[in-house]
Parts: C-alpha cells; sequence; structure tokens
C-alpha cells in the first residue's frame, strides 16, 4: 500500500507548470488535492514518473462573482465552497452538493478541479458543472479555451484535458433568486461513493405554471446527463403530482445503469425515480418561498 | 531514486528528514519523526486512523505526501492536552462515556473533532454522526463516541453535562 516512485515537483507559476507538463507528457500527472489520485498511488493504480502539484500556484485558488456568474478556481477545496457565503448566496447547490463529498477531512483537502479532471461517474462535481452547463477554463502554454461542462466530461474517467494542460477554473451561472433547487443522493453510508443522484433547478411562472427545469442524474451511466426532452416539455405545465409520476418514470427509464457490487442497475432505476420526485417537490417548496 | 532534504514543522517542533518524495506523511509522522501516536490502517482514505491536522484542518496524513507538508502546521495526536497537561474536554469525555475501546481509531477521532469543535461549537447529533463518518470505529459502536462528543462540547462552551443521552 504504498505508491511507486516519482519524481516531485512543485511549480509555482502557471508557466512553470505548462513548461514541466510539455517537457514529460504523458509520463507526468497533476496533483490537485490528491484525494482520488492517491489513493490510486497507494493501491498503485496509477504510476505515473513525475508529479507535478500545483498547489503553490496562487491565482488557481478562490471565489468570485461577478453578477451573472461565479468563478471557482480549480484548486478550491471543497470546504470552503461549502463555508463561502458568496455561495450561499447567489448559487447554494454549490455548498450543498459540496457537503455530500466524502467526509470531512476529505473536503479539507479535496478540490473541485481535481474532481471534475477525475470524472469519476460517482463525483459530485462533474453532474453539477453538467446541471449548470457551468465552463471550463482550460489553459496551456498555447493560450486559452472554454468548454461546456458536458462536452469537457466525455466518459467514465476521460474528460476533454491534453496533457499538457490545466483545468484552471469553473465558471457557473447565478440561480436567480426565486429559482428552486435540490440535490437529492442515496449512498452506503454518508461520504460513500454515491448510488444514484438527482439534481434540479425549477422557476415557476407567475401563474404557477413551469418556467425553466434543469434535471441532471449521476449514476445512471457513464457520466452524468441531463433530460434535455424532459426539460423542453416542462416549460407551461402545472407541476402537479401527475407531471412529477411522468418525469420521475421517465428519468427511472433513461440511461443505462450497471448493476455492481453497490446496487443493481433495477434498484438505481427505482432510486432514480424516487429521487426525482423529492428533488421536484423540495424545488417547488423552494420556489414557493419554503426552505425545502 | 533520489532522496530529498526536507524541514516538517510537527506540533510545533521543526524535524529535518530525507525522505523519498513517494513517503506519505504518516509514514513521516511515524518513522522519521517518530512520533507513533498517529495510526496507519487502510492507507487509501477510507478508515480515517491517520487524521491529522495541517494548518488547524482535519487531514489524511496517508492521502499526502511528505513533501507537500513543508512549510505547513502540523498537529498529531502527541500535542493534544489541555493547558496543565492533562485531558481536553473532548479526551476526558470520550473516556466517561465509552468512546473507545481498543484506541486504535481514537487518535484520528480526536484529530477530526479537536478541529471540528473550533468550527462547529454546539453540532447537532445528526452532524457529529455526518463527520464521524469519516472515522471508522470497530469496537465501540460509535454511540459512546457521539455522545462524548456532544458532552465535550457542551463543556467546552461552559455549560454544565451529566453525561449525555443521545
Amino acid at each position: 500500500m504504498k505508491p511507486g516512485r516519482f519524481t516531485y515537483h512543485a511549480p509555482e507559476s502557471l508557466d512553470a507548470a505548462f513548461g514541466l507538463l510539455g517537457e514529460y507528457g504523458d509520463d507526468a500527472k497533476i496533483l490537485a488535492g490528491g484525494q482520488s489520485l492517491i489513493p490510486m498511488m497507494n493501491l498503485r493504480m496509477a504510476r505515473p514518473d513525475h508529479i507535478v502539484d500545483i498547489a503553490a500556484i496562487p491565482e488557481l485558488t478562490g471565489i468570485s462573482e461577478n453578477g451573472e456568474q461565479v468563478t471557482i478556481g480549480s484548486m478550491t477545496c471543497h470546504a470552503d465552497i461549502v463555508a463561502a457565503e458568496v455561495l450561499v448566496q447567489r448559487c447554494p447547490i454549490l455548498p450543498t452538493a459540496a457537503k455530500f463529498i466524502g467526509h470531512h477531512a476529505i473536503r479539507n483537502r479535496g478540490t473541485i478541479g481535481g474532481s471534475v479532471s477525475h470524472a469519476d461517474p460517482a463525483a459530485e462535481w462533474p453532474l453539477i458543472a453538467i446541471l449548470l452547463d457551468a465552463g471550463m477554463v482550460v489553459r496551456s502554454s498555447r493560450g486559452e479555451r472554454r468548454v461546456q461542462a458536458a462536452d469537457f466530461i466525455q466518459s467514465i474517467y476521460t474528460v476533454d484535458l491534453e496533457p499538457d494542460e490545466i483545468l484552471t477554473s469553473l465558471v457557473f451561472p447565478v440561480l436567480a433568486a426565486d429559482e428552486g433547487w435540490a440535490f437529492q443522493q442515496i449512498s452506503r453510508r454518508a461520504g460513500d461513493f454515491a448510488i444514484v443522484t438527482v439534481a434540479v433547478t425549477l422557476a415557476l411562472a407567475s401563474g404557477g405554471t413551469i418556467e425553466r427545469l434543469r434535471l441532471c442524474l449521476g449514476g445512471m451511466d457513464v457520466t452524468p446527463f441531463r433530460l434535455k426532452d424532459v426539460e423542453r416539455d416542462a416549460t407551461g405545465k402545472a407541476p402537479d403530482a401527475t407531471w412529477m409520476d411522468e418525469v420521475a418514470h421517465l428519468a427511472a427509464t433513461a440511461g443505462s445503469p450497471e448493476s455492481d457490487m453497490h446496487a443493481s442497475a433495477e434498484y438505481r432505476r427505482e432510486m432514480a425515480a424516487h429521487l426525482t420526485k423529492q428533488a421536484l417537490n423540495t424545488a417547488i417548496q423552494r420556489c414557493r418561498g419554503g426552505d425545502g | 531514486m533520489e532522496k530529498v532534504a526536507i524541514t516538517l514543522n510537527i506540533n510545533g517542533q521543526d524535524f529535518d528528514m530525507l525522505v523519498e518524495p513517494r513517503k506519505l506523511l504518516s509514514d513521516a509522522i511515524r518513522e522519521d519523526a517518530r512520533l507513533t501516536g498517529t495510526h496507519v490502517g487502510c492507507e487509501h482514505g477510507v478508515c480515517g486512523a491517520c487524521t491529522v491536522q495541517v494548518d488547524g484542518r482535519s487531514q489524511r496524513s496517508c492521502l499526502t505526501f511528505a513533501v507537500q507538508a513543508v512549510g505547513k502546521s502540523i498537529t498529531t495526536i502527541e500535542a493534544i492536552a489541555d493547558e496543565d497537561g492533562g485531558y481536553t474536554a473532548l479526551q476526558q469525555a470520550l473516556h466517561e462515556e465509552h468512546g473507545l475501546q481498543c484506541g486504535f481509531c481514537t487518535p484520528g477521532i480526536i484529530m477530526t473533532f479537536e478541529a471540528y469543535l473550533r468550527e462547529n461549537r454546539d453540532p447537532t447529533n445528526e452532524e457529529i454522526r455526518d463527520v464521524l463518518s469519516g472515522n471508522l470505529c470497530r469496537c465501540t459502536g460509535y454511540q459512546g463516541i457521539v455522545r462524548a462528543v456532544k458532552v465535550a462540547a457542551e463543556r467546552m462552551r461552559g455549560g454544565k453535562s451529566e453525561g449525555g443521552q443521545s
């Protein structure tokens, strides 16, 4: 249970990091918070020759808001997102989702950028990034580019990141003041890998019908995914029990969940229906000014 | 593979050591600083036995390389005591409430909750259980630990406690 040998680099600037990544290419691995990479190295499932620790690069950490969007540096740890007042006010689903990640000590070290780049299909950040159409800001010595989350997260443990690129920040839209939201998850024990996760944002028109809906499922396929047809069809509908049953049924039959040691595919489908209904109810209550 | 010379500040004292970059902080604490109160269980972040504080926040020392901890202030179980060198409120409560039996997980639990109780002075049972989910204990069944944290929090706030019911 000890990692294999590697050479350690701790660049203090992005340019220095790009230099190292350019030089070592596929032999190098970026170390962010290390809460997924180091267990994999301890288990010798990963044996990189070079570790590029990006913790000493100051501009990768921090949270800022510009009215329409919040920008979170990729090296910001989950615990700092939980505690960020600006997020509690402007995009409360982010700190709520962050509380579901691992355990207290893991949240003190694990980072949002590391989680999204790792793209574990059970992880919270890829799901929230896809739910909110977050923009991934990616930099290399060749410049900067921006990718939408659903394109960035390509498959299980696979993202749109070249060996010489670093995910530097994530840009989320803020939620409207009257926008309801919910994050529902089931796992065997708090902090364990999630079996199924459902996240929702929902806004009601003045007449009480649905104005816009976002609905994202995790644990039902190799990546989290949105039910775009359901979202589109929801506009103008009354958020009543019949509609919720319909959406829950569509959530249960979406994707292609696998059976594994944690849960059968059938159980995942049942939980997707159950959590979807819970999430929609909570989001609607929050729209109407309740606490959920 | 080349070793690197590093200095780790543990419990306010500097320790010079020569380590391979792959050396985990948990092993550096135990083998190089010779502080064996930090225990090593699963070595992949699940059990919480190796929890220490880095700059005052609980972290898994098995999920950190020693070279990453240079310049940080590391606190281990050896530094946990009240002002007179006796038990802290949490340690005393764990003793009274049957919060430990074999003691293997105890250092990790103390390092977790000494940090947590600074953040949250009045945790609910649910919050205590949520935090405790990061530390495995195979002896107690957890009930005594939850009670102990509750009692310790009350005493630290200056209130009285006759032992908790959870």
